[in-house]
C-alpha cells in the first residue's frame, strides 16, 4: 500500500484543478443553499414539528444522485479511454492501490462538499439567536449518515466507472444503480406481492436494505451496527468488484 | 537481489499468447544480453505489442517463460516492473498535467527516492531537450514533444531494461533523428527493445533485429546477417544492351552460382536492367563487366546492390506467410 498515498495525492490534486469539480461544487452549494433558505422561511411562518436539520438532510439523495456520478465517472473510465491505465499498471503499483486511491480521493471530495454545508448551520446559529433551531442531535446524525452512506455511494460510482470506458455511460450507470439502491428498496418494501409467505426471506433482506429507513434512524440518533455493516460491507464488495473488473478488462483488452 | 550481472536482460522461451481462440504470439523464444539495443519488426497484427505487454507484466502469457534480469514475470511481477521502463503504443499521457508534475508523479510511482527525484527530473528533461516546456500542460504540446515526454518518462527511474512500442511513430524526420540519437545514447547502459515500422530507423540504431510475423519469429540477427540469411549473398544490377541470349552461359563461366534474377524491359535506347544474384561473397563485378564487354554487350552501368532492411523484412515476412499457408494445408488443424 506504499503507493496508495501517492495516487491519492495525485487524484485529489487532479480533482482540484479540474473545472468540473468547481461546477459541481457551485451547483451543489447553491441548490443546498436554496433548500436551506426555503426550510428557514417555512420555520419563520409557522412552528414545525421537526428541527430544520432533519428536514435539511432529508434530501441527502439529491446530491448523492447528481454529485457522485460527477465525482466518480471519470476515475477509471477515462484512464482506460486514454490508455494511461497501461502506463499506470506497468509501474510497481497494484490494481487495488489504484482503485482505492481514486476511491479515497472522490470520497474526500464528497465529504468536503458536504462539510461546506456546515456553514449554513453556523450562519443560522450566529444570526438567528434562537437556540431551539439548532438541535445538535439531528445535525450530527445527519452528517454521520452522509459520511457512512457516502462510502457506499462513491464505491458504486467507482464500480460503474470500471465497467465502461465511456464517461457518460459510467455516469448513467451510476445514477441508475444509486436510484435503484435508494428508492428501489422502498418500492419493493411497499409492494403487496412481497407479502407472500414464500417470499418472506426476500422481504427480510429488502427491509434490511432500506436506505431511507437508515437515514431516519441516524437523524433520530439510532446508530445501528447492522446498518453500519450494511454500508461498509456494500462498499467493500463494490470495491472488490471494481478491482476485479479492471483486471479482467486487461485480460480482454 | 539475487540477479547477477551475467544473466541476460530479457529471456523469452516458448512464449504463447492466445486471445479467445486467436493465437497472437505463437511459440516465440529469444534472449537479449544486457546493454544491447534490439529492434522488433513485423507487420501490423504480428504480435509485437502483445509480446511487449507480456514482457512488462501488463498482460499474462498463455504459456511459456519470460524473465527480465533473471526475474520471472509470472511470479515476480513487482521485481520486473521495477526494472522495466515502458512506453506503450501511441504513448498515452494525461492531458491536464504539466510536464514536470507528470514526471514527478511517475517518479514517485516508480519509487525514485524523493530526495534525488528533483535532480533526476532535471537530468531527463535535459536529455530529452524538454527544458523549455517543463511548465507547459501536456495536452497543449506538439506530437514531437509528447513523444519525448514519453521517452523521458520511460528512462526516468534508470531501469536496466527499456521497452518502447513505436517511439518514432508520427514524428517528422528531424525529430526522428533526435529520438534516434537519444536511444543510441542509452547504448551500453540500458537494454532497449524498440518496435518500429520505419526500417532505416531500426537499421541505424539497433544492434540486432527480430522480425516477427503472425506470432512467430521469422528472422533474427544483426542487419547484415539478416541480409545474408534472407536474401542470399550478393546481388548485382547491370544496365546493358545487345543480345542477351548468351548471358546465362557467360555468367556460369564466371561463377557457377551466378544467375539472372530478373530482366527488365528495354528502354528507348535499348538498355535493359538485369538483376543478378549469387551466393558467392566475393566481389565478382569486374569479371562480370569484362565478360559482358568481350561478348559485345554494351554496358551502361554495373552496381553491386545493397539490400536494405526493407528488402529483408519483405522477404522474411513473405517467406513466413508461405510457410504459414503450407501449415494450414493438413486438415484437422485449427
Amino acid at each position: 500500500m506504499r503507493h496508495f498515498l501517492t495516487i491519492l495525492a495525485h487524484e485529489v490534486r487532479m480533482l482540484l484543478v479540474s473545472p468540473s469539480t468547481y461546477i459541481a461544487a457551485v451547483g451543489f452549494l447553491s441548490v443546498m443553499g436554496f433548500i436551506f433558505t426555503g426550510i428557514l422561511e417555512a420555520y419563520s411562518k409557522a412552528p414545525q414539528e421537526l428541527s430544520p436539520a432533519s428536514v435539511f438532510f432529508e434530501i441527502y439523495y439529491f446530491p448523492a444522485i447528481f454529485m457522485v456520478p460527477l465525482l466518480t465517472m471519470k476515475c477509471l473510465a477515462d484512464e482506460r479511454r486514454l490508455g494511461t491505465i497501461e502506463t499506470l499498471l506497468t509501474t510497481p503499483v497494484t490494481t487495488a492501490e489504484v482503485v482505492l486511491g481514486k476511491y479515497a480521493a472522490a470520497y474526500l471530495l464528497y465529504l468536503l462538499f458536504w462539510g461546506s454545508t456546515a456553514g449554513f448551520f453556523y450562519i443560522l446559529k450566529r444570526f438567528a439567536g434562537d437556540a431551539h433551531l439548532i438541535d445538535p442531535g439531528p445535525i450530527l446524525g445527519g452528517y454521520l449518515f452522509v459520511a457512512v452512506s457516502g462510502l457506499l455511494f462513491i464505491a458504486i460510482g467507482v464500480f460503474a466507472s470500471s465497467l465502461s470506458r465511456n464517461q457518460a455511460v459510467a455516469g448513467m450507470l451510476c445514477v441508475t444503480m444509486l436510484v435503484g439502491l435508494i428508492f428501489g428498496g422502498q418500492y419493493l418494501a411497499n409492494a403487496t406481492w412481497m407479502d407472500r409467505e414464500a417470499l418472506s426471506p426476500l422481504k427480510a433482506a429488502v427491509d434490511y436494505a432500506q436506505v431511507q429507513q437508515h437515514y431516519q434512524d441516524f437523524t433520530r440518533g439510532v446508530v445501528d451496527m447492522r446498518e453500519l455493516l450494511f454500508y461498509v460491507s456494500g462498499t467493500v464488495l463494490a470495491l472488490i468488484f471494481s478491482i476485479l473488473c479492471v483486471e479482467t478488462k486487461l485480460l480482454h483488452s | 537481489m539475487t540477479a547477477t550481472p551475467i544473466q541476460p536482460a530479457i529471456e523469452v522461451s516458448h512464449l504463447v499468447k492466445s486471445y479467445a481462440g486467436v493465437v497472437a504470439v505463437n511459440d516465440i523464444s529469444f534472449t537479449v544480453p544486457r546493454g544491447e539495443i534490439i529492434g522488433f519488426l513485423g507487420p501490423n497484427g504480428a504480435g509485437k505489442s502483445t509480446t511487449m505487454r507480456i514482457l512488462t507484466g501488463y498482460l499474462p502469457a498463455t504459456s511459456g517463460q519470460v524473465s527480465i534480469c533473471g526475474f520471472p514475470v509470472a511470479t515476480e511481477p513487482d521485481a520486473v516492473k521495477r526494472r522495466v521502463g515502458y512506453m506503450p503504443e501511441n504513448n498515452p499521457l494525461p492531458d491536464d498535467m504539466r510536464v514536470s508534475e507528470y514526471l514527478y508523479f511517475r517518479g514517485r510511482l516508480k519509487e525514485v527516492p524523493r530526495r534525488s527525484l528533483g535532480s533526476r527530473i532535471d537530468e531527463v528533461l535535459e536529455l530529452c531537450d524538454l527544458k523549455r516546456v517543463r511548465h507547459k500542460i501536456i495536452g497543449k504540446l506538439s506530437k514531437g514533444f509528447r513523444q519525448r515526454v514519453g521517452i523521458a518518462e520511460s528512462v526516468l527511474a534508470e531501469p536496466p531494461v527499456i521497452i518502447m512500442d513505436e517511439p518514432t511513430i508520427g514524428l517528422d524526420p528531424h525529430q526522428i533523428l533526435i529520438v534516434r540519437d537519444l536511444i543510441a545514447s542509452l547504448r551500453g547502459r540500458m537494454t532497449v527493445l524498440i518496435s518500429s515500422h520505419i526500417l532505416p530507423e531500426i537499421e541505424m540504431t539497433c544492434d540486432r533485429v527480430l522480425i516477427i510475423n503472425q506470432g512467430r519469429i521469422v528472422a533474427q540477427g544483426t542487419p547484415s546477417d539478416l541480409r545474408r540469411e534472407v536474401l542470399g549473398q550478393s546481388a548485382y544490377e547491370i544496365e546493358a544492351a545487345g543480345d542477351l541470349g548468351s548471358l546465362p552461359f557467360l555468367l556460369g563461366s564466371i561463377d557457377p552460382g551466378l544467375s539472372v534474377a530478373s530482366e527488365g524491359a528495354p528502354d528507348v535506347l535499348g538498355f535493359r536492367t538485369i538483376k543478378l544474384k549469387t551466393l558467392n561473397p566475393e566481389d565478382t563485378g569486374e569479371a562480370i563487366l569484362r565478360a559482358c564487354l568481350s561478348e559485345g554487350l554494351r554496358v551502361r552501368a554495373l552496381s553491386r546492390a545493397h539490400p536494405t532492411l526493407e528488402d529483408v523484412f519483405l522477404a522474411a515476412t513473405r517467406r513466413s506467410w508461405d510457410a504459414v499457408a503450407e501449415d494450414r494445408v493438413p486438415p484437422g488443424r485449427s
